[in-house]
């Protein structure tokens, strides 16, 4: 049976962290992640795991110190927010191109500056072409549930790649919601041991990590890189089947409501896809048809499933917690229109910027995009300005 | 068994192979290589390197002259990486995960430039040294980002001409004095710390590696290790170089156990500066007519900081 709980967000993914037991965590506080590394330095000063804990000195430290362990032949996790992500971006780029599978946990927070301490995905989309494998997660059981599969995905010998866990700052890191945790022997079978083909510890063997990698070479490891990302599309699929099984809980590229007769929707990511939900019911109350694509996989990014699930649309709106100050638009807007645009799906898209430092976004402000896109609809598809924003004074 | 160079070298395989691509004349590879001789045989060993010249003239794709299992992650971390390894090596073996061979141990020994370590990956050797990790951090100390082309670093000599500290006509070379780093590890009480070079049969250097790598705990060595290239000399005097490094008292050899400094080497006749200054092009201008008060102030530096370290091992054995 599994276990009924009441846990914010940080417990959940401490507690995921304490079931899975890593061999090593190396970890740096910060708002708003801190607890997890709190949490998790209790279970190991009352020997409830057999970790070995690294109160590093720094984030940068954090991530050398996960690729050594991880490079040694160990499970390495961390977990970090914001400036921490960004202090440790250098040694992410290792960790992937070193094919080391460490899993992260990431609480997002704006990146400064100026400083900020409260939701928004600046720092994750930072780190977006670094090589990680990244899941989203609307709330507490999602973060839980990501990481309970984290292992598995990144650990498979066709990946070899690390792997970040993204859940809200705050939104959801410090809400209390109700929680399902699967019992600790289930969660120990599933996320198994983890058995390294080369490791740096092995008596047997004595190995090289980390070369200098010149012309002769480079590309062709960074190809090999590029593959295993595309491989880990099977594996997250598969990954999730083996995890449904488990608790019956089903997990895919993405979470489609309402979806399949919508004529408008939104794409979004994270907790905003509650407040999203909410207003779908609503709309779809009034007849209107309104949807909702929440991504969870953004990394490796699926171009043809996502263009597929959006195609029949008359409109989309796809939210950015980010502006990538580009003159042109948000992450998830350019990855979502080209991939509509390489699938040959041609349906109206704008972009809406939203929720930076941790601004409220309310059923009013999601109201008011579905509003917009209807009135794309009526106005024959006509778009004035693509790249928009949402709830900032101008 | 008293130390002898032959015997070393003879029943002791290098672990540290020919091949690697560092130049003629350079300090780095003796330290290296003697420092892992220090290793006791069977023995497993796990090298941490910095971003320098080291890491990327000894392990280029598909090659390693490393015959020790090895990991470079970038310039700033090695204490960090090294930490890691440490750290997972210590709950494996807790777990019963990892089975050594009978008889062998493994140990953890980090090599970084003085840039790698002095400067950007200070604070990453400094937190390693003071969460007590089970390792040896050796910095090979040739006194500037040489790998980048001879920059200046705060291991820099003063006055010496570097690319960014270059010897013009307004500055003379680097107007800052050296930071003292072999001090500031003493002051983090490592159980081991020790300041040598390779000189005569290499038996100061072998027996302060063997002492830093088997005493428990972190350790740290700072090892001088010239460079032909950043310091005009030929290349065939490193070894005159080293030796006038310590007869003139620039680089002294001493080491700190326990809370006590202790001078392993005290030159009979302690030598004027302007012998190890002058077979280096770096310090050339300082021999120009009318810049003999660089000399001087060099000298005086070195004096004092000699003077400083006699007191303290005096103070200290009391
Ligand atoms: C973060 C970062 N900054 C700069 C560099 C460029 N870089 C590589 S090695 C090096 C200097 C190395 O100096 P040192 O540690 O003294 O080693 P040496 O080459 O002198 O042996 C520099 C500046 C880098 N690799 N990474
Ligand atoms: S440049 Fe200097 S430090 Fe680098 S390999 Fe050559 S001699 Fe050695
Ligand atoms: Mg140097």
């Amino acid at each position: 049976m599994s276990i009924r709980e009441r846990l914010s967000g940080n417990e959940a993914s401490a507690i995921a962290m304490k079931q899975i037991n890593p061999d090593v965590v190396a970890a740096f506080p910060i708002t708003p992640s801190t607890e997890i590394p709190q949490y998790f330095s209790t279970f190991v000063s009352n020997g409830q795991v057999d970790t070995e804990f690294i109160a590093v000195e720094s984030e940068h430290s954090a991530m050398s110190s996960c690729i050594g362990a991880e490079a040694a032949g160990a499970r390495a996790m961390t977990a970090t927010s914001s400036n921490g992500l960004s202090y440790m971006w250098e040694m992410l780029y290792i960790a992937s191109g070193s094919r080391l599978p460490i899993v992260l946990s990431l609480v997002n927070r704006a990146v400064s500056g100026p400083l900020n301490i409260h939701n928004d995905h600046s720092d994750a989309m930072g780190v977006r072409d670094a090589g990680w494998i990244m899941l989203f997660s609307e709330n507490n059981q999602e973060a839980y549930d990501n990481l309970i599969m984290a292992h598995q995905i990144a650990e498979n010998s066709n990946v070899m790649l690390p792997l970040m866990v993204c859940q809200d700052g705050f939104i959801t890191s410090h809400s209390i919601e109700n929680i399902e945790l699967i019992e600790d022997d289930k969660v120990k079978e599933f996320v198994g041991t983890y058995k390294p083909e080369h490791y740096l510890l092995n008596p047997n063997e004595q190995i090289a990590v980390g070369p200098m990698d010149l012309q002769a070479y480079l590309f062709e490891h960074k190809y090999q890189q590029a593959e295993a990302m595309r491989n880990a599309k099977k594996v997250i699929l598969d990954v999730a089947d083996k995890f449904e099984k488990m608790t019956g809980r089903k997990y895919g590229f993405f979470e489609e409501y309402k979806l399949d007769d919508a004529e408008i929707a939104i794409v979004c990511m994270n907790s905003t896809a509650g407040t999203t939900k909410a207003v779908v019911d609503d709309l779809r109350a009034k007849g209107i048809k309104a949807g909702l694509l929440k991504l969870r996989v953004y990394r490796p990014f699926p171009v043809e499933e996502i263009s597929k699930a959006l195609s029949h649309l008359k409109a989309v709106a796809i939210l950015d917690k980010t502006d990538s100050v580009n003159a042109a638009g948000g992450p998830l807007f350019e990855d979502v229109t080209s991939a509509l645009y390489t699938q040959n799906v041609h349906i109206p898209a704008v972009n809406y910027v939203y929720g930076i430092g941790g601004r409220d976004t309310t059923t009013k402000d999601i109201s008011k995009v579905f509003e917009d896109l209807q009135a794309i609809v009526a106005d024959n598809s006509k778009i004035d300005n693509p790249y928009r924003y949402l709830g900032v004074r101008i | 068994m008293a130390y002898n160079l032959k015997e070393v070298v003879a029943k002791k395989p290098s672990r540290f192979t020919s091949g690697h691509r560092m130049c003629a004349g350079c300090g780095a590879p003796p330290v290296a290589r003697m420092i892992l001789r220090a290793l006791h045989d069977g023995d497993k060993a796990v090298v941490a390197n910095s971003t320098g010249c080291m890491e990327v003239s000894t392990c280029i794709y598909p090659y390693s002259a490393w015959t020790d299992s090895y990991i470079h992650t970038a310039f700033e971390c090695a204490g960090a990486t090294c930490s890691g390894v440490e750290a997972a090596y210590k709950s494996l073996k807790r777990q019963g995960k990892l089975v050594e061979n009978d008889g062998s141990q493994t140990k953890f020994i980090s090599f970084g430039g003085d840039g790698g370590t002095y400067d950007i990956g200070l604070q990453s050797l400094s937190g390693a040294m003071e969460r007590g990790h089970d390792m040896t951090y050796v910095c090979y100390d040739n006194g500037a980002y040489m790998n980048t082309g001879i920059q200046r670093s705060s291991a820099t000599p003063k006055f010496a001409d570097t690319t960014t500290s270059p010897a013009g006509t307004v500055i003379p070379g680097k107007m800052q004095s050296r930071k003292d780093l072999t001090l500031i590890m003493c002051s983090h009480h490592l159980p081991y710390v020790a300041q040598t070079l390779a000189m005569g049969n290499f038996k100061d250097l072998y027996e302060k590696a063997e002492k830093a790598i088997y005493t428990e705990g972190p350790t740290f060595l700072n090892v001088l290790a010239p460079c032909p290239r950043g310091w005009g000399y030929n290349t065939e005097d490193l070894m005159l170089i080293n030796k006038l490094a310590a007869d003139t008292c620039y680089w002294p050899i001493y080491e700190f156990e326990n809370g006590k400094y202790h001078v392993s080497y005290k030159p009979a006749k302690k030598l004027p500066i302007e012998e190890f200054l002058r077979p280096q092009k770096r310090f050339k201008h300082m021999f120009k007519p009318g810049n003999e008060w660089m000399i001087k102030a060099f000298q005086d530096e070195v004096d004092k900081r000699w003077q400083e370290l006699l007191n303290l091992e005096e103070i200290t054995n009391r």
